[in-house]
């Protein structure tokens, strides 16, 4: 009995001490303070050596976190005890995040280098005036295929993937927008159609292309492409980017019927320790060659024009991932749908996911 | 008096654990489903959960969790069987636990790999003369991992129940004439019983609510109830629709366990109390 005590009191003053421990190391390693700025990004999406140069030259030093969906970042963000300075939403989530008011007005006379942003993917609907974001990467959804493994099929019309020579074949991403999303196009609807009957259209002609999916997964579509297990899945520009470095058969086509149009944006989240860093790193990134580094590296599109004339022709006027702005008015931005026309979607998607096996 | 003060003492933590980290929840559960998505108090989750889809679901999750307890069971029990009669049983078991420490998203990776169009089992298949299989995607992939990562569940309770099984019983049942069939039928079966509840208990729940396997393995072809709770808590963000399709695999978790209980009365052989 007495030892039970003596343990229990044991751990508990080891407890105490370690939560002493933690503090002092938190404190010495400025967390949430005024030098340091906290970055919460998705994961590869900036080029490592820029965060030691921006550390460099502002003198502050970077904490670096990463997420893997908007909807986690939020969550985390909306339950507080973090002290992120700088967040890089998509456009639906900033709209989101705007209603809950979980963003700070960015001041755009600390953000000089806003002049190098192509005005295109400025003052955007989601966003008026760039209140609470500024630019990062964009990119669209599209096909990514393989020609060694097809015969000569091209993807310039959704309705290639439909194609009964495809048994099998397709893989798709496991998320209810682009999935609902590409039915709508492919009928010639709007991708954020709320329309019931447009929704029973589009789930109707995507039940008929249950034969052709060979599986609905996440990140794993980029190893299956590489190794050549499928010819044709349905993914993002940037992923799709990453998997044609790799195995360079590849090739990537945004069909004409329309498409998805993405921006991902800084935003500084109302929990920020150092607003003014923040401010800082925002600078820090639009500038020309800081952005054209760090698109080199990750792949994506980068909306800053001035980078733009640094970069590689080959890489800028390639129209499958840099589309022209005639292409692009074909494409849609999504808009936040809100939680009830979110569960419709994927109420569809999961009975279509039913219905492939 | 001391002792009953002790014992007392002794269920503090005991009750402290279930309190918070059975009850509570549960009870959470319940409460939140009982919510819509604007927060007002309903019972529409409950009707929604009646509608084709999530019955079908509930269906169709039944089905593959049957099908991977009747597999893992037919592998398990004369592997037990088999492994009482080896000589180091201790060890032929820890071989058979061991896979099971590692971490089950990482085995379940492993068989992308294995089971891909240019993985070890597509070469072996070559050299016969079979063209290349897609095998990953499929509803034998996807019940083969999940008992190769169940059976171990399986093959424990059952070893447990056959060792403890007194030999003398079977040289009985020998002497008085009965073939090695009947004796199997007649004696050591029924004896055994109790430890192939307990691994169907092991296999059939969890099986219920597998979610990474479905994605990884069966390229989402395969939804089982816990894919929809995870859809409903992270992309739909209805918490209250996730805790409502939660609160019915509970349910049938329970009536799995009532099925499958051990029932308290007689001398039970695999030696529990």
């Amino acid at each position: 009995m007495r030892d039970i005590i003596k343990a229990a009191v044991a751990i508990i003053i080891v407890c105490i001490a370690l939560f002493f421990v933690n503090d002092y190391l938190n404190k010495s390693s400025g967390k949430a303070s005024s030098d340091t700025v906290t970055i919460y990004n998705w994961g590869e999406y900036i080029d490592p050596d820029l965060i030691a140069q921006f550390e460099e030259e502002s003198g502050y030093r970077v904490v670096y976190e990463t997420f893997d969906s908007n909807e986690a970042m939020m969550t985390k963000i909306e339950q507080g005890g973090t002290s992120y300075d700088i967040a890089v939403p998509s456009e639906y989530a900033i709209e989101k995040m705007k209603e809950n008011d979980l963003l700070l007005p960015i001041d755009h006379s600390m953000i000089p280098n806003l002049k190098n942003i192509d005005p295109y993917f400025l003052d955007l609907s989601f966003d008026p005036k760039n209140e609470f974001s500024i630019p990062y990467f964009w990119g669209t959804v599209g096909i990514v295929f393989n020609p060694s493994l097809l015969d000569g099929q091209t993807f310039d019309s959704w309705e290639a993937l439909w194609d009964p020579s495809l048994k099998g074949q397709v893989l798709l991403v496991d998320s209810a927008r682009e999935v609902i999303g590409m039915g709508l196009n492919s009928l010639g609807y709007s991708l954020n159609s709320t329309d019931e009957n447009e929704l029973a259209e589009a789930a109707a002609k995507l039940s008929k292309l249950t034969p052709n999916v060979k599986a609905i997964i996440g990140d794993e579509v980029t190893q299956l492409m590489v190794n050549e297990e499928a010819p044709v899945a349905l993914t993002w520009s940037g992923q799709a980017a990453d998997m044609m470095w790799e195995n360079e058969e590849l090739d990537y086509s945004v069909p004409e019927e329309g498409s998805n149009l993405w921006f991902d944006n800084m935003v500084i989240p109302k929990t920020a320790a150092n607003v003014v860093g923040a401010h800082a790193f925002i600078n820090f990134m639009l500038d020309a060659e800081v952005a054209a580094q760090n698109a080199d590296y990750v792949g994506y599109s980068i909306p800053n024009a001035a980078a733009m004339e640094l970069m590689d022709e080959e890489v800028i006027s390639d129209e499958r991932f840099y589309p022209t702005e005639e292409t692009r008015d074909h494409l849609e931005v999504y808009n936040n749908l809100g939680l009830e026309m979110l569960g419709n979607y994927n109420e569809l998607f999961l009975k279509f996911k039913m219905s492939t096996n | 008096m001391q002792t009953k003060n002790t014992k007392t003492f002794y269920l503090i933590p005991y009750f402290a654990w279930i309190l918070l980290f059975v009850i509570a929840p549960i009870a959470l559960i319940a409460y939140y489903s009982l919510f819509d998505l604007s927060g007002n108090f309903t019972l529409d989750n409950y009707k929604n959960f009646f509608t084709s889809i999530y019955l079908k679901l509930t269906l169709s999750s039944f089905w593959y969790a049957f099908l991977i307890t009747f597999f893992s069971l037919i592998v398990a029990y004369p592997t037990a069987y088999l492994l009482t009669k080896t000589k180091h049983k201790q060890l032929w078991l820890l071989l058979i636990i061991i896979p099971s420490w590692i971490n089950l998203l990482l085995k379940t990776y492993a068989f992308i790999g294995i089971f891909g169009l240019y993985g070890p089992i597509n070469a072996f298949l070559n050299v016969f003369g079979f063209g290349e299989t897609q095998i990953l995607f499929t509803d034998f992939s996807f019940i083969f991992v999940s008992v190769y990562i169940f059976i171990p569940f399986m093959i424990l309770p059952i070893f447990n129940a056959l060792d403890k099984l007194n030999p003398s019983l079977i040289d009985a049942s020998r002497d008085l004439g009965a073939s090695s069939w009947t004796t199997f039928t007649k004696v050591i079966f029924p004896l055994t019983t109790n430890g192939v509840k307990a691994g169907i208990q092991a296999v059939f729940i969890p099986s219920l609510s597998l979610f990474m396997i479905t994605r990884l393995i069966a390229g989402n072809k395969v939804i089982t109830l816990g894919t929809a709770i995870e859809q409903q808590f992270l992309v739909t963000q209805n918490w209250g629709m996730g805790s409502t399709i939660a609160v019915f695999l509970i349910i049938f978790m329970v009536i799995v366990m009532i099925i499958t209980g051990q029932r308290e009365k007689g001398a039970t052989s695999n030696g529990k109390n």
